[in-house]
């Protein structure tokens, strides 16, 4: 199985059915996607996919062929990435991208667990919609779960995000 | 043995410093000897200057959410004379140098909301010995007074002679130095203490690379994933072995009493051949939590058989109002599911097992994995990871204990991943707890009050892990594993009164002159532990709520009624007085919503919460928590905001939705479909007050839990007539 993510190719054998997450987890050693529920509830494993936020725990991996998968640990690689996003990629004082400089900028995360997720759903939804208001906010964000509260931060944080890349 | 260092690299930190008796004592011999092997100034168990100048900052109290991370280098800094920012940051493996300041958990834990008040003193200490000496060994050096040595930003400077050196290059100096005596700061003189330094745990959480427990890595090391009982005390009935076995990438299969575990290449891999187990179970406890409730209840009728408070004579007066209250059984639901890593190595001269665990308790889990894999404490060695959540329940090691026992029997390193679902079904819930309240008044005042208390002791349960972990290292495996067997069984038969039941209840603030709090400890076949703020987690929901009944039935404005009962309670006052100011108690609300207001001390802190909410159907809508919070004096006032907003949103989930039902033994909410938490659409406006204060820093990652529930109810009924008693609160709309 021929796979391409963070702008490198992969060959994995593993069954078809086999979700992205395992195989991003336990094949490649990409451990920035995290495991919360199996059944797409929580968010926490969401990853790109041809940059559309994608919930990695039920994507079979056989219906990724040829598709290209961007993960947390690739956010804020300077080039060679392949996501539609990257054009908005932006390098902020700290070398990351915007969204993630935001989330340094509000001390969003607590435990952390849930955020690689917060941020790849966000990425997706300023790519989409620079000028979110907090209802597309709501929309977007309410299918990542966060049980340590941090959801008044990451609102403040979107919005932040949203305003620097529109300053770009 | 295996360098653990060369294979784990925790985004935070690397797997904790090896530790040298902590040298906070009369001579620096030991100090001196670290020295001498390892090139390190060493003072104690927290601190490590490097040749390279790197200075090494041992976090003891984990990092789950909670900020000690960034609070407890603070503490460090502040007395070290160093940006805390430029501290490297170690994660403390288990020993008994760790143990808790707290007496009454002095294990290495991280719980009770003890990690601030339980440091503040030995950080600050450990960082000003470390100072001294540095300013010591620099006088030495130079031949000059050490007066005249000053200690800022990681260097020692002497100005007359215009010399200057980092504390890197005076780590020998200061290593021969006799560990001295010191003063700590006066608070006026804080340079970082009480400041809103950001947190410095951010990098490893948004960038991908921190490692949690379930993303340790070892060398040949196999995922683990266990078919346990579905019911309570099921026997395992029939498996096929092979069926799994036989699947791609599966490597062992492990039976482990009553359940099995199937080890493979990786999670799927394993959670597939799980399934191709079919394995069944027969027999068990049938547990149906309707019954259970039912049977709860109808030992309200009869007195309590444990008193917890008497005061006046509450029995002999006629209630006004005379309620049940009911809340459930709560799952934790931590984002990280359970999980563990563990390896035996054979090849010193005793065998020895190594486990990585996102704990909070390294000290009960160095003590249950001994015990399990039959070793002694000093052949196991426990690193802490990251945590995606605690909120209580990586207070059990249950997960560690599976990892090491898999681990022994396949002989290879094992992680053990739960799943969501194994994690719901095989929690130790927040107990059921049913209350009585029976309370009298008259126009203007309230004259009564009486609390008779249904539950499960969780001692009963944890007490075990605690009696075990606390005896000295050096006491017999059998003395014990007695110990350990028989405090739980004093607190499940009711011999010793389990203080965290009543937590809430029995320390109720106000002065009612006739008085009375009940406990009537109950057994039952649903294992229960600690829950975020534990007892107060119920008895802050009734008697608020309750009160709030009889300030109404008493014609009394809810705030008034409770600012008249604290007169001697000025800490409790303080923050109801700042919450209801903040959120104009008494002004105009839009037509539909309601304001309530409720106020609890836990874990010697202070929280008060107004809520305004409305009802739309079966839908509560909070639109807005006003909190002021007194927990003594602040290290980082950003964290304690951070905290509160936490406990609002955690117990709001529970308040609203949460509940966890058994039916013919069976979980029912398995996911987080069924077991709801908050989402970003229905987050109120939170906002927080700090009352400012010089006393003792005391609790913050659970205090402001318990007064939300209560606050919610009340608001209901200012906003509806409708009086709510049970919870969640979804389900009794």
């Amino acid at each position: 199985m021929k796979l391409n993510v963070n702008g490198r190719a992969y060959e994995v054998d593993v069954d078809d059915d086999q979700p992205l997450l395992w195989v991003l987890r336990d094949h490649l050693g990409l451990t920035g996607t995290k495991f919360g529920c199996g059944v797409a509830q929580c968010g926490a494993c969401t990853v790109h996919v041809n940059g559309a936020a994608r919930r990695s725990c039920v994507l079979p991996i056989g219906e990724l062929a040829g598709a290209s998968v961007t993960t947390i640990e690739a956010l804020a690689m300077p080039s060679g990435e392949p996501d539609r996003s990257s054009d908005r990629v932006a390098l902020g004082a700290h070398g990351l991208h915007a969204v993630q400089e935001a989330w340094l900028a509000e001390n969003v995360p607590q435990c952390g667990y849930c955020q690689a997720g917060q941020i790849m759903t966000t990425v997706a939804l300023l790519a989409a919609n620079p000028t979110p208001d907090d209802d597309d906010i709501d929309s977007a964000l309410s299918a990542n779960l966060c049980r340590c509260g941090t959801y008044p931060r990451i609102r403040r944080a979107v919005h932040r995000a949203a305003e620097a890349l529109r300053k770009k | 043995m295996m360098e653990r260092r060369a294979f784990l690299q925790l985004g935070l930190a690397a797997g904790g410093a090896f530790v040298v008796g902590c040298a906070l004592g009369p001579t620096g011999s030991t100090t001196w000897r670290h020295y001498h092997r390892t090139g390190e100034f060493q003072p104690n168990a927290w601190i490590r200057i490097l040749p390279s100048g790197a200075i090494v900052f041992t976090l003891d109290r984990v990092e789950m959410g909670q900020g000690t991370t960034t609070s407890h280098a603070m503490l460090v800094a502040e007395e070290l004379e160093v940006d805390p920012r430029k501290l490297q940051i170690e994660l403390a493996e288990a020993s008994r140098v760790y143990d808790n300041r707290d007496k009454q958990i002095a294990i290495q834990i991280t719980g009770g909301s003890t990690s601030t008040a339980s440091s503040w003193q030995p950080l600050r200490d450990a960082g000003a010995v470390a100072r001294e000496m540095l300013r010591a060994g620099a006088a030495a050096r130079w031949g000059v007074p050490v007066a005249e040595c000053v200690a800022h930003d990681g260097t020692i400077t002497h100005a007359r002679s215009g010399r200057s050196a980092s504390y890197g290059e005076l780590a020998g100096d200061a290593a021969a130095q006799d560990v001295p005596h010191v003063r700590l700061k006066e608070p006026r003189e804080f340079r970082w203490i009480g400041t809103s330094l950001d947190r410095l745990d951010l990098r490893p959480k948004i960038d991908g690379s921190g490692i949690y427990g379930i993303d340790v890595q070892l060398p040949g090391m196999v995922t683990a994933v266990i078919a346990r009982p579905p019911v309570p005390g099921a026997r395992l009935a029939s498996f096929d072995e092979r069926a799994a076995r036989a699947r791609r990438g599966v490597v062992d299969v492990v039976r482990l009493g009553e359940a099995i575990a199937v080890l493979a290449v990786g999670y799927w891999e394993a959670r597939r051949g799980a399934d191709d187990l079919r394995a069944t179970w027969t027999g068990g406890q049938p547990v149906d939590t309707g019954e259970l409730h039912a049977s709860f209840a109808r030992l309200l009728d009869r007195p309590g058989t444990k008193v917890a408070r008497d005061v006046g004579d509450a029995r002999a007066i006629a209630p006004t109002i005379d309620a049940i209250y009911s809340v459930p059984y709560l799952a934790h639901a931590t984002m990280e599911p359970q999980n563990a890593t563990a390896v035996i190595y054979r090849s010193g001269p005793t065998d020895r097992c190594e486990v990585w665990a996102p704990t909070q308790t390294a000290g009960i889990a160095r003590f249950r994995v001994a015990e399990a894999i039959g070793f002694d404490l000093e052949d196991v060695a426990i690193h802490t990871t990251l945590i995606g959540g605690g909120f209580g329940r990586r207070g059990l090691v249950d997960y560690a204990v599976e990892a090491a026992r898999v681990a022994q029997r396949a002989g290879r390193p094992v992680k053990v991943v739960w799943s969501r679902e194994d994690d719901l079904e095989h929690d130790w819930y927040r107990p059921m707890a049913v209350s009585r309240l029976r309370g009298s008044v008259r126009p203007g005042a309230i004259t009564s009050w009486r609390h008779q208390l249904v539950c499960q002791s969780i001692l009963a349960d944890e007490g075990g892990d605690f009696a075990g972990a606390l005896v000295p290292d050096a006491t017999p495996r059998a003395a014990r594993r007695v110990l350990s067997d028989s405090i739980p069984r004093a607190f499940a038969r009711g011999m010793m009164l389990d203080s965290t039941a009543v937590e809430g209840s029995a320390d109720l603030p106000y002065a009612i002159p006739n008085l009375r709090v009940e406990h009537t400890p109950v057994e039952a076949p649903v294992q229960v532990g600690f829950w975020r703020s534990v007892g107060h987690s119920h008895n802050g929901f009734v008697t608020e709520a309750f009160f709030d009944e009889l300030a109404h039935a008493a014609g009394l404005d809810p705030v008034a009624a409770r600012r008249a009962l604290l007169a001697r309670a000025p800490r409790h006052l303080a923050v109801l007085e700042l919450a209801a100011e903040k959120a104009g108690w008494g002004s105009p609300l839009p037509p539909g919503v309601g304001r309530g207001v409720a106020v609890h001390a836990s874990f010697k802190s202070y929280c008060a919460h107004v809520i305004e909410a409305s009802v739309e159907g079966k839908r509560v809508r909070v639109h807005r928590v006003v909190s002021a919070v007194d927990c003594g004096r602040v290290v980082n006032p950003q964290l304690v905001v951070q905290q509160i907003e936490s406990a609002v949103i955690f117990a709001l989930s529970a308040a609203l939705y949460q509940r966890i039902t058994h039916r013919a033994g069976r979980v029912q909410e398995t996911n987080f479909g069924s077991y709801r938490a908050l989402r970003m659409f229905e987050c109120p406006v939170i906002e927080t007050h700090i009352v400012p204060s010089s006393e003792e820093p005391t609790g913050i990652g659970e205090p402001g839990v318990p007064p939300v529930a209560p606050a919610l109810v009340n608001a209901i009924f200012a906003a509806t007539g409708r009086r709510i008693r049970t919870l969640p609160i979804v389900e009794a709309l």
